[in-house]
């Protein structure tokens, strides 16, 4: 698939109000945005809450242009300080929920009610990310207290700490489990990722992606893979977006774990901090900053003489009238964009081919 | 407890001379005029007994004792014009008299929405200097516009861990940690309060 900057327009699609705080994070379900279930995701806030979202079914196929999204649920009184950010299962069952408050709470989809079935303890302070694994059967959480935690799931909704993992050196922002590989990865304040793999039942640091290796310079806020896993994007503080690829020649080698390189940086876009990036399976990489603008890029397969880079393909200048924390591509057949920002909204975009049926 | 002054003999400057603000007629006050950077400096000018901040070598991160906080109580921040002319003898110096804060040292882009702050701890260990910049940054949060962006660092060569302590004023998911502290949070709003006259 070819795209060309000029070929794609960003249309708003609808803005959604609710939250009465800063929206730090959303999450789609994954099990949904198939003919018969329609899209669905969590966005989380300052406010102390996380609000399920669902498109409304009845609009969704026969235009693409109008959707009509609806509050379905608002998950509150749990958690008693801000709501960091939040991971559904692979199944869509379950939304993790990971909170300032130190702890993260599980909560289970009955028949369209939520119910907090699990609190996770053990964090000394704020807890900043949380994400599940692609079996479903691991959940790992970070956060302040520069520590990265895996949880195993036990039957009846029960978690039990099987890793405290230590090694970066300042709080860590963001955990995220490779899309099929049991290797987890996390960056942190302290400019680094961080890669981690389970080595007979002891989880530890394979390797450090740090200013070293040409990786950032100033704090990662967050990663995302390719559809294949094979490419990882950072974003960070230092304004840049930086590719990551596996070296797939030691992928066979005894260990099973393959070490990642630096391929390429994306720099010279955003003036301020890069919050959020988001790799659709497309190949389409969304980037949400302090800027307030949601920047797209894709491989230019042009410039391979020079080794593999990315181009603009479109950027959105105020999308949100404050710093966008969260950017992230739906599920499903459309190409959907959730952008989350300080101005306390939720906004949905569809990234639109300008000629329709050339192939897209 | 008590220990010696770090910076028992600040050095005090002499205040900038304001240049005067036109009064408002009752058209011009719905007009929406550009920020500039007098107004940001108004905003920020700050009263303060700031060598007995600078007295107690305990910093928030050690957690904040008793004797502290009633410290930071003569700590306040509160906008120029009503502090210019507070004759207190005991709290006698503002940011502004030990050149903390100057004009200057604002960079106001009210077409960009952008300001910076530079500000400048009297001495280079100053463990005050993430709690100063924590109090520009609530105050600046509260009293402009929702568009804008702020930074705030201290000045290059003032602060022996410079970088460390401007990579932390700028991180907004700790100062949103920060600001969930209820004992941070009144130490902030007593920073703030303004003073009586």
């Amino acid at each position: 698939m070819e795209f060309h900057e000029g070929a794609c327009e960003l249309k708003l699609l609808q803005t959604l109000d609710g939250h009465t705080d800063r929206v730090w994070s959303l999450a789609w379900n994954p099990a949904t945005g198939t003919a018969e279930t329609p899209l669905v995701f969590a966005s989380c806030s300052g406010d102390k809450t996380v609000r399920i979202w669902e498109q409304n079914p009845s609009l969704s196929s026969s235009s693409s242009s109008y959707s009509s999204w609806n509050c379905k649920a608002v998950l509150e009184d749990t958690h008693t300080r801000t709501v960091r950010s939040c991971s559904w299962s692979p199944s869509g069952k379950l939304l993790a929920v990971a909170s300032f408050d130190a702890t993260t709470s599980i909560w289970e989809n009955v028949g369209g009610d939520f119910e907090c079935v699990s609190t996770l303890e053990g964090h000394e302070n704020e807890v900043k990310s949380v994400s599940w694994n692609a079996a479903g059967t691991l959940l790992a959480t970070c956060g302040r207290d520069k520590s990265v935690w895996i949880w195993e799931a036990q039957p009846g909704n029960e978690f039990e700490c099987v890793s405290v993992l230590q090694g970066h050196s300042q709080d860590v922002k963001m955990v995220l489990w490779h899309p099929t590989l049991d290797v987890l990865f996390s960056c942190s304040y302290d400019n680094t990722v961080k890669v981690w793999a389970d080595d007979d039942d002891d989880w530890q640091c394979v390797q450090t992606l740090g200013e070293p290796n040409n990786g950032h310079s100033s704090t990662v806020w967050a990663l995302s893979f390719n559809k294949t896993g094979d490419k990882m994007v950072t974003c960070s503080d230092d304004l840049t977006l930086k590719i990551w690829e596996m070296d797939s020649t030691s992928m066979q080698s005894a260990d099973g774990y393959a070490p990642w390189r630096h391929l390429c940086t994306i720099t010279g876009y955003h003036d301020r901090t890069i919050f959020s990036v988001h790799w659709s399976s497309e190949g389409i990489i969304a980037s949400g900053a302090a800027d307030d603008a949601i920047r797209f890029f894709v491989e230019d397969k042009d410039g391979l003489v020079d080794g593999p880079s990315y181009k603009l393909l479109l950027k959105e200048e105020k999308a949100h009238g404050m710093d966008i924390n969260s950017v992230q591509w739906s599920p499903g057949e459309k190409r959907l964009l959730a952008s989350a920002s300080d101005d306390g909204t939720v906004k949905i975009w569809e990234l639109a081919s300008l000629c329709t049926g050339n192939g897209y | 407890m008590v220990s010696e002054l770090i910076n028992a003999n600040p050095i005090v400057y002499e205040k900038k001379e304001r240049r005067a603000r036109s009064v408002p007629t009752a058209v011009e006050e719905y007009v929406v005029e550009p920020i500039d950077q007098q107004e940001v400096f108004d905003i920020l000018s700050l009263q303060l007994f700031w060598y007995g901040l600078c007295t107690f070598k305990s910093t928030y991160y050690r957690g904040i004792s008793k004797l502290f906080l009633l410290l930071l109580l003569l700590f306040s921040l509160t906008f120029l014009n009503h502090v210019r002319d507070i004759k207190d003898p005991e709290h006698p110096y503002s940011l502004e008299e030990l050149k903390v804060i100057t004009e200057d040292a604002i960079e106001v882009d009210d077409q960009q929405s952008y300001v910076r702050i530079t500000f400048t701890p009297t001495v280079e260990h100053c463990s005050m200097a993430t709690i100063i910049g924590l109090c520009l940054r609530v105050k600046l949060l509260r009293s402009l516009p929702s568009r804008y962006k702020v930074d705030i660092r201290v000045a290059p060569g003032s602060h022996a861990s410079e970088s460390a302590v401007n990579k932390q004023l700028n991180d907004k998911e700790r100062v949103a940690a920060a600001l969930e502290n209820p004992n941070l949070v009144d130490m902030v709003d007593e920073c703030l309060a303004p003073s009586y006259d």
